[in-house]
């Protein structure tokens, strides 16, 4: 790839562009309380609540790609009719605000939700207020990241590949499987990457339908914004924490997974 | 573009009441009381929101006692409101939802003399409509198999439960500590929890989805609410006649049937 040099006019807004990004960022370490720092570490629940946000959001992944990889490829693939449509329907999580999303959860899927109720009297399974509701909400509001970028990786790789296949006598699965997948797995990285970290920083939906409760359902993002009502140092602590945690996470994965897909 | 010009509008008539004001408040002064030589201009309002609709009422019926008195609030949690204060906004009247926010805008010596308590909330139990769980006091929050809301003790409400449950001597198990009043009352009216403590105004303020269950240990917890008008009041006449009307017998009355007690 050839690297050329940045033209001027693109150099200024793309300076002023990292500016806006990274300075709120340089505000929070500036503010940092760094003498308080160890005493607000060890407070008692910021280990368990940043345990339960790295699980939660790393299931959340887990269940947007095996979920959300199929509907990318429907989306990119398939001559089904009405596949806007589809796809407009699907990134409405994208735009919903969460808060709303949480409650439109409990309308499916809570004690008096249309699922739920079914599911409560059926199985006495009750989903709102559980570690479960936590990952639920987290997987709403991040999939559509990832089937979006999946999407687009689709829609990029070259469908030859896959005709060479099938005219060697490869099946559509085997196919998929084969050929597809390896060809947009930077794609499927890339967006399970993104969906990761929305979860991660996932807040409306997420207090909304599973509560908070320490432990259980207080995910970091819940910690930081109770911590704010009582005392912003410990709440700019907690960030602090949440923040170094997922750019470490992302970098590792960075270096070991995504490889030359994301250097090139 | 259209809201745009309407608000474009609004805010030329705003200006211009402002102006009529400032030419009417000496007048205003001498006669601080009686049908035409009423306040006029703009009165600013920072209140809590948990007041939006008493004083709201109250506003209008302000506005329509006096021609050319416009009444502006600004709705928001307490501690909100005073961080807006201490940092300079402008305002007539802050009315906050407790005695510390309260204590911030007077410790930074904004108050124009000491805060009148006007009214209080207890808290109470919430439950969906017909109790279907059946809950009837405080120790039925200890009960694991029904599902239960409190506020975080990080928020105001949170922390006047945990006086509440410590006086009565219960150990509550809830499901969930909510981030604050409004979204526990949120999970009542949805049915997704048996019983919520809140406060009093909001089982009123829910109307049919949701009843209450007075606690008679709640009394070791009343929440006082202070107003005051501020030193640097851009219209101190209409400031004081806002206060004088929540004050009054109809103001109160109009309290106590938002479900606020007397002070």
């Amino acid at each position: 790839m050839r690297r050329a040099r940045t033209p001027a006019p693109l150099l200024v807004p793309a300076a002023l562009a990292v500016a806006f990004l990274v300075l709120p960022l340089a505000g929070l370490l500036v503010r940092t309380p760094w003498s308080q720092l160890g005493a607000l570490l060890t407070a008692p629940g910021v280990g368990q609540a940043l345990r339960l946000s790295l699980v939660s959001a790393t299931l959340a992944t887990l269940v947007s790609v095996v979920l959300g990889v199929p509907l990318a490829w429907v989306l990119a693939r398939s001559r089904a009719r009405g596949r806007s449509v589809l796809r407009a329907l699907v990134t409405v999580p994208l735009v919903l605000p969460p808060v709303v999303g949480g409650v439109a959860l409990f309308l499916v899927l809570g004690r008096q939700g249309i699922v739920g109720s079914w599911l409560d009297d059926a199985f006495g399974i009750t989903i709102p207020f559980t570690t479960t509701a936590v990952v639920i909400a987290e997987t709403f509001v991040a999939m559509p990241f990832l089937v979006i970028s999946v999407e687009g990786a689709l829609r990029a790789a070259d469908v030859r590949y896959e005709d060479a296949a099938a005219t060697l006598g490869a099946d559509r699965w085997t196919t998929f499987r084969r050929v597809t997948l390896p060809l947009v797995a930077p794609g499927v990285a890339a967006g399970a990457v993104l969906c990761w970290a929305r979860a991660l920083g996932e807040f409306g939906a997420t207090i909304t339908f599973a509560g908070n409760f320490p432990g259980t359902t207080q995910t970091m993002p819940l910690a930081v914004y109770l911590a704010l009502q009582r005392d912003p140092q410990a709440a700019i602590v907690l960030s602090l924490v949440l923040l170094v945690v997922s750019v470490a996470t992302l970098l590792l994965l960075r270096d070991r997974w995504l490889g030359r897909g994301a250097a090139a | 573009m259209r809201s745009g010009r309407v608000l474009a509008g609004l805010t030329a008539v705003a200006l211009a009441a402002s102006a009529c004001g400032g030419g009417d408040d000496g007048a205003a002064a001498t006669t601080p009381t009686g049908g035409n030589g009423g306040p006029t201009g703009t009165l600013t309002v920072f209140a809590a929101a948990s007041l939006t609709d008493v004083f709201t009422t109250l506003g209008d019926q302000l506005e329509a006692e006096n021609d050319g008195l416009t009444v502006q609030f600004n709705f928001a949690g307490s501690s909100a409101l005073a961080t807006q204060l201490t940092q300079g906004a402008p305002a007539d009247v802050f009315a906050s939802a407790n005695g510390a926010q309260m204590s911030v805008v007077t410790d930074a010596g904004l108050a124009d003399g000491d805060p009148t308590v006007f009214t209080a909330n207890v808290l109470q139990i919430a439950v969906p409509a017909g109790n279907p769980a059946g809950v009837t006091g405080l120790a039925d929050f200890a009960r694991e198999e029904l599902a239960l809301a409190v506020c975080a003790p990080d928020v105001p409400c949170g922390a006047a439960a945990e006086d509440v449950f410590a006086a009565a001597g219960v150990t509550p198990r809830p499901d969930t500590q909510e981030e604050d009043v409004r979204a526990a009352l949120t999970k009542v009216e949805l049915g997704e929890v048996d019983a919520a403590l809140v406060y009093a105004t909001d089982v009123v303020a829910a109307g049919d989805a949701v009843e209450g269950i007075s606690v008679p240990e709640a009394e070791d917890a009343v929440n006082d609410y202070p107003l005051c008008t501020l030193a640097d009041a851009p219209n101190p006449d209409a400031a004081r006649a806002f206060v004088d009307l929540v004050l009054s017998d109809e103001g109160q009355q109009a309290l106590q049937d938002a479900g606020f007690r007397a002070p």
